[in-house]
């Protein structure tokens, strides 16, 4: 329970929110970092820029926390080949499932999307059995 | 131009909570799925965060007709809960578990130069290209539209 950090995962979180918030306001999109990326490819043209600019500013603003307030602690808990299992699993499921923690448990629960409230349950289920699994029925 | 403008800045701040919140680091978000360990309860506070300020960007929505800077809404075009939308879940929660990344902490690590990230993420996009190369757009509207 050392790790408790209840203050800035709060604030984290209203940023998270707030820039949610942000896109839907502006340009009336759903800030699915999932969506957001996969529409790169498969949007037409004039439908990309805008994701572009996103996805710029995502990579871009910890690049400038970095740089000015210290880079933040980051612990891999996987290896390379666990890493590529892990993220072709991410891309294919969050594809078919249209959404990913910030478009299914953060807009689509804040849009009260009983889709969305039955993708997130499912997700976070299943992502909790596998780490009981990995770290408490072979790792344990 | 203040549409991009808009999405970077959403795009900036989004980045900056996730950092901020604990997100990108995999052992923390690792550390709140482990409910039967040491359980770091902290990820329900991003959620409990976001959520509310997110709801109320979509409530203020709400009375108007249309966004400040584009011609109408854009609301997600599935509204069932299907066999897909589970099975979906189901391989982004194992994915998420193995490895404790989910998509926007992955982009957020390269910015962090966390170059172990890049695996994933290259492994990520090509999961996604999977899918997009079996059904193409057209095939994914004509299924929205049939129902």
């Amino acid at each position: 329970m050392s790790s408790f950090t209840p203050a800035s995962a709060l604030l984290g979180g209203a940023m998270i929110g707030g820039a949610a918030a942000l896109l839907w306001l502006m340009l009336g999109r759903i800030a699915g970092i999932s969506g957001i990326l996969g529409g790169v490819a498969q949007a037409p043209p004039a439908d990309r820029g805008w994701r572009l600019a996103f996805l710029a500013g995502l990579v871009g603003a910890p690049m400038a926390y970095a740089a000015t307030v210290g880079r933040p602690a980051i612990t891999m808990a996987a290896g390379p080949a666990l890493l590529v299992l892990a993220g072709l699993l991410v891309g294919i499921g969050t594809r078919l499932g249209s959404g990913c923690t910030s478009g299914h448990g953060v807009c689509g629960i804040a849009r009260l999307s009983p889709r969305s409230l039955a993708a997130t349950g499912v997700f976070m289920a299943t992502a909790a059995a596998t780490v009981f699994v990995t770290r408490h029925v072979i790792g344990g | 131009m203040p549409r991009l403008l808009a999405a970077l800045a959403a795009g900036a701040l989004f980045g900056l909570g996730l950092v901020v919140s604990g997100m990108v680091n995999p052992a923390k978000v690792l550390g709140f799925l482990d409910i039967a360990g040491d359980w770091d309860p902290s990820l329900a506070f991003v959620m409990g965060g976001a959520i509310p300020v997110a709801a109320l960007g979509f409530r203020l929505g709400a009375r108007r007709t249309r966004p400040v800077c584009a011609a109408a809404f854009s609301p997600p075009a599935r509204s069932l809960i299907d066999a897909r939308l589970i099975t979906g879940a189901v391989l982004f929660g194992l994915g998420w578990g193995l490895a404790g990344i989910c998509p926007g902490p992955a982009l957020a690590m390269l910015g962090l130069f966390e170059i172990n990230a890049v695996a994933f993420v290259l492994a990520m996009i090509g999961g996604m290209l999977i899918v997009q190369r079996f059904e193409g757009p057209g095939v994914a509207a004509a299924s929205v539209m049939g129902r």
